[in-house]
Order: C-alpha cells, then structure tokens, then sequence
C-alpha cells in the first residue's frame, strides 16, 4: 500500500516524527517536563494528526531532504538548528506540525501539573476569576460624552 | 420534484438574524418555516467538556469553513483575499462561535458621507435602531455597564465581566495614558438570566459554551419562536429561490438530510444568510427573467464587501494573569473611534482588549509568531509566556469598495452541486493607514503597560468572520439591492435582514447592529401587513 493514502504514519514515519518532536520539544529533567518524544505523548500526537496528515507527512518529508536523510543521526545542536531554520520557512507544514505536537504536548497531564495548571477539562468546574480593580473607573466615568452626535448641529453650520 | 405545504413566511439561516427575525414576526400568527443546512448543537458537543479542548478549535470548531469542513458547511474560494472567510452553519449560525463581544454602531456610522464625505449614509439611522438594540439586549442577555462616556447611552441588564488581573492591567496603563476605555458589553450572562446558567469562566468561549451562558441564537430567540409556532427544519440546504410569472419570490429549492431536493412553496421569502451566503443564493438563483441573480437589477449583489481587518498586537509582562480562565472579553476603548482631521485616514476604530488564552494555544501562537523557540530553551521561554500574555484587537471600519465582492466559484461546489462562493477582496490604503495606527496605538498601550516582545499580526491570523455590505440597503434602486425597511427593490416578497444589507461597516463587531437591524425589518413588516407587496 501506498504510504501517502494511509489514514495514519507509518512506522517508519512515526519512528522520523519521534525524533523531530523530542528536537523540537526535549525532555527537561530540572523542570520536571517529559519530551515530545514521551511514549505516550508521542501516541498522542499521532493519533491527532487527523486533517494534518499530509501536511505533517509533508513536513517529515522537508526535515528528511534538509538533513539528507541524517537526522537521527545528528547531535541535538545540530538538530535543534536545522529545526529552526526549516520552520521558519516552512510554511504551511511547519506550522502544522508545530501544532499537532504543541497540541497534544500541552494536555499531556505530567506537563499540566508541572506548570501548576490543573490537569483536567474547563467543563463543569470552571475557574475564578477576581473582580480587580473597579475604582480605575473613576477617571473614565468623570469625562464627557465625547461620541459624536449626528443630531447635534456643528455650530458653524447652524 | 418534492413538494411541501405553502408557507407564509419562509426564513433561510437561523443565525444571528435570522432567529431575530422569526421570533418576531411570531406573534402574528403567520406560518412560518425556517431551513437551515446546519445541526443543532448540544452543550455537550462543545469543546470545553474535553481534555482536547484546545486542539478542536483547530480542527471541528475552527472558525474557517474550509479547514472545518462539516458535512454541513460548504466551502469557500477565499484565496484572492488577504483575509479569510469565517461562519458556522447550525442553528445559531456564527453565533455559535463568536466571542459574544458586543459593541453597537456609534450613530456616526450611519452618516459617513454627511459627516466625513465618504462612501453612502444609510437609509436609517441610529435612533431609528435604538430601541431594537435595547429590545435584542434583553432577548439575548447582555452584560456591561452603563454610563460609558464613549458611546450613546444603552442599559445592559447584567453587571459586566470581571476585570481580572488582566483587565486591571489594561486599565492601570490607559489611565496613565489618559485614555478612555470601558469594560466590554458582553452578550455573556454574568447572572443566571432568563433560565440561564451564569458564566462560570470556562476560558474559552468562542467555540461554544458548554455552560450555555453565551448568547447563542439557538439558546435565545430559537426555544421562544419554537414555542410561538415557528417550524426550524435543520439539514435543509437551500440550492435557490424561484420566482413566478409574475417576477415574485415563489418559494425555494433545497436538498433536505437525505439529499431529495425539494420546493418549499411561500408568500414571502427572508434571507438570513449573510454577507458570504445570502450573495450566493441570489446569484445561484438566476433565471430567464433574472439573468444576473435575483434581486440584481442595480449589479450590486456581491459586491461591496466588507471584511473587518482586525490586526492583533500582543506582548507579555512580567507577573502572572489570567489567560484561559475568564471570558476572553475585558475591556474596549473608543478614543481612537470618531474621524479626526488630523490623522492620514477617514473614519476610526474600536480597541478590543483580550485576555490570554489556554497552554496549547499560548504554545501555538508563540510558535507560529517566532518568539516561542523549538529546542532546549521551550520550556524557559514558554515559562515566561503561559500566562503572561497581553493583546489588543484593532478593529478597523472597512469602507465599501464595489471590487471587493462574492461571486460564484466556477469550479468549486458544496456537496450538494450547488456552485460555491469566491471572495476577491483588497485592503484599501485608508483602511492600511488605519490598522498601522490602532497598531501603533496599541503598542503603545501595551508598553506602558508593561509588556515586552511585542508582536503585531496584522492579516494572518485575521479571521473575524464579519461578513457585510453584498446586498446593501438604500432608497434608490441602482444603488441598492433592498429599499429602507429590507425589501428587495426588484422582488417585492422578498427581503434580507443579516449584514449583507450593510452600507458600511462600522468599526466594532456586529453581531447586535445585525440582530437589532433583524428586528426593525420585522418591525416593518408587521406595520406594513396589508400592504406589504405595494
């Protein structure tokens, strides 16, 4: 089978897509966040491609061209750059791979709770939100009306 | 062809305009039928009840029709346009997904040629609407405050949207500018209202309100008018109208839920479609008597549109906000609205003040705009990010241009065959001087209040989904589509009442002039009873 008319990436193209998201997104031990590559996160991304799968199919494509087919092999400098650089002219694709990852990466529980969100839907809970500062009204209310009237005859005219 | 029973009033789309103009035209006992090619929603379908929220405004909730791509939607060809075409098509139409913002017409935007000599007056005026503004208030639930010195004196019946941090923000650093500004007019229910649940800051209320304390149509005038006797047939895709020997409306041919087209026969035909949808079925409804379109004798359906550019300026400051937690509405300002001779352009805008959005879509929009890195230093930057966000929507008066205009796709079709619509629009240099004022203006804003890694958008993200102005109003037939009170100069059982009757487009978003301008139409009519096809 063709893999362009496939629903889902492939293996080989969800082994590609793990590298570039751990590039893009990588683990950081200190602030306690998994990577993009995270099994499960990665699971995630995938089954999220849905319309953006070609895009994304032509987005794995354009990262494979620019490093010659070397991009697993590359050190995380190097990746890191060549990222950078392809997404900045990458147009449709890029932006659409960024958002398949970035989407499914920050629902991911573990990187909620370590950025002190809650790890949950907005519905039924909601959230508070504090009146603030009302008395910055004062000024405002203390001004005269000052829409135009078209009523209201310009005195050089009358 | 399928055939159904005559009806008095048929009403095509029950969006914002189109379930305004049902509920009242009720109470006079006539029959009437509304077909909309859409569903309804239910509160569960929205995408706040899930842990994808986020990610489904992209996806089944993205504003554009084209990437949304419902069996219910039908496509757009938007790319000769800078800007992108937005809707919805259910029940409610666009209402169900838009911020439910809420800012009236100033009454000087119904006289620009009297006042600053451009484009056309409108053939009614602000006062004229006034007490239909107050009347749609109350029927969709609005909150705010009076006593704003920046626009005519209008009633709110639920107290507004909290400021937050964000709002205070906002306000702290226009004060010190010396600049008005306002707490927003939002049709959001801050009380229980009207058997209404009060806002419970979901965060994210453009793609639907789980809570159902946005005014949507479908939860509004929709469950009145139903209980008043008006029939809403959903799934119904209407192809065209037709006209009798006579040059009147007849009724309309639509594909119903399992694609058997079918005439729906009525005495009177209503378009509730808007700027995008209404243009299309008069021009998809040429005949050998109409052979430009219906309605169509002036050449002017389709054209004159008016989109709304609407730049976005943002940045981020130092001390945690409330993004994502609170109705993303917070304040408007005004001062830059009314013409002023000093400035290089005609005409002004309404300053819209947002608050910041959930982790994904801080995290999509840091991306998309450069300032959100990919690689070891995300997570320090995005720290300094999520949370911290500022901007303010620039929402700039578009003036009518007859080459800015719908016409019919000679390719592209919906579904059903039906030939789709093709947008070509510019942005005119006034309207350019303008945005890169409120641009400017608005960095300034955000400078003083703090902000740093400011970053304007100034078309890309530009979605408003104010679709106006391509069947416009007015008294002389060759320069208009339909006379003052809605009614087609050429066909005289047919009117429009959504913002394709527009003459220009104001500077805020429209959806309660449209609503309010629903109403007077069905005001009209009910006056005009007896003599309605004179």
């Amino acid at each position: 089978m063709v893999a362009a008319l496939d629903s889902r990436l492939s293996a080989a193209e969800t082994v590609a897509l793990r590298k570039i998201a751990g590039t893009m997104v990588p683990a950081d031990a200190v602030l306690g966040m998994p990577g993009a590559d995270d099994p499960a996160i990665l699971d995630d991304i995938v089954r999220s491609t849905g319309r953006d799968l070609p895009l994304v199919r032509e987005a794995l494509v354009a990262i494979a061209a620019k490093s010659g087919g070397a991009f697993a092999e590359m050190d995380q400098d190097t990746r890191e750059g060549l990222i950078k650089d392809w997404y900045a002219s990458g147009g449709a694709a890029a932006i659409a791979l960024g958002r398949v990852i970035l989407g499914a990466y920050y629902r991911d529980d573990r990187v909620l709770l370590a950025l002190g969100h809650e790890a949950r839907a907005p519905f039924p809970k909601g959230y508070v939100l504090e009146q603030g500062d009302w008395s910055l009204l004062d000024v405002v209310r203390d001004r005269q009306p000052f829409w135009r009237d078209d009523r209201v005859v310009p005195i050089e005219d009358r | 062809m399928a055939g159904n029973e005559k009806v008095d009033v048929l009403i095509i789309g029950s969006g914002a305009s189109g379930a305004a103009v049902a509920w009242s035209l009720a109470e006079t006992k006539m029959r009437i039928l509304c077909l909309e090619q859409g569903d309804w929603m239910k509160p569960t379908d929205f995408p706040s009840n899930g842990r994808d929220w986020e990610a489904r405004r992209y996806t089944d909730f993205e504003i554009s029709p084209n990437r949304r791509g419902r069996e219910t939607d039908y496509p757009v060809n938007d790319d000769n346009s800078l800007m992108k075409i937005a809707n919805f098509n259910g029940v409610g139409g666009g209402t169900i997904i838009y911020t439910a913002h809420w800012p009236r017409m100033h009454p000087s935007d119904f006289k620009v040629k009297s006042l600053d000599g451009v484009a056309d007056d409108w053939p009614v005026d602000y006062w004229a609407l006034e007490k239909f503004y107050e009347e749609n208030d109350r029927m969709m639930g609005v909150s705010g405050l009076a006593g704003d010195p920046g626009v005519p004196p209008r009633h709110p019946p639920m107290p507004p949207i909290a400021l937050g941090k964000t709002g205070t923000r906002y306000a702290q650093a226009m004060n010190r500018l010396g600049w008005h500004w306002w707490p927003s007019d939002s049709s959001i229910a801050t009380t229980d209202y009207e058997g209404r649940a009060r806002c419970i800051n979901l965060g994210h209320c453009t793609p639907g309100c789980a809570q159902g304390a946005k005014a949507s149509t479908d939860i509004t005038y929709w469950p009145l008018a139903l209980r008043a006797g008006v029939e809403l047939r959903t799934r119904c895709r209407v192809r065209e109208i037709t006209t009798d020997e006579h040059g009147m409306a007849a009724g309309a041919i639509y594909y119903d839920s399992d694609g058997v087209e079918r005439f729906q026969p009525a005495e009177v035909v209503i378009l509730a479609c808007n700027g995008v949808g209404t243009p299309r079925l008069l021009l998809n409804s040429a005949s050998a008597r109409f052979p430009n379109g219906l309605a169509n004798s002036s050449g002017l359906v389709g054209r004159n549109l008016m989109l709304h550019p609407w730049p976005i300026v943002s940045g981020y400051v130092d001390e945690p906000l409330d993004g994502g937690r609170g109705p993303i509405n917070t304040i408007w300002s005004k001062q830059f609205y009314e013409t002023d001779p000093s400035r290089d352009f005609v005409r002004g805008y309404t300053l819209q003040f947002g608050r910041g959005t959930g982790p994904a879509n801080q995290a999509i929009v840091g991306a998309a705009s450069g300032l959100l890195p990919w690689g070891r230093d995300h997570h320090r930057r995005y720290r300094q990010m999520l949370d911290h966000r500022l901007s303010i929507g620039v929402a700039c008066e578009d003036l009518p241009e007859e080459h800015n205009r719908v016409t019919l796709d000679p390719v592209l079709k919906d579904s059903n065959g039906i030939p789709a619509p093709k947008i070509d629009y510019t942005i005119s240099d006034n309207t350019r001087r303008m945005m890169e004022h409120g641009i400017a203006r608005a960095e300034e804003i955000l400078t003083e209040a703090g902000a740093t890694d400011l970053y304007a958008s100034r078309t890309a993200l530009n979605y408003p989904g104010h679709l106006l102005g391509t069947a416009r109003m007015g008294t002389d037939p060759e320069r208009s589509v339909v006379n003052e009170w809605g009614r087609a100069h050429d066909v005289k059982n047919l009117f429009i009442v959504d913002g394709s009757i527009w003459v220009t487009s104001g500077g805020v978003n429209p959806t309660s002039t449209i609503q309010a301008l629903a109403l007077y139409v069905a005001n009209q009519m009910k006056q005009r009873l007896a003599t309605l096809f004179d």
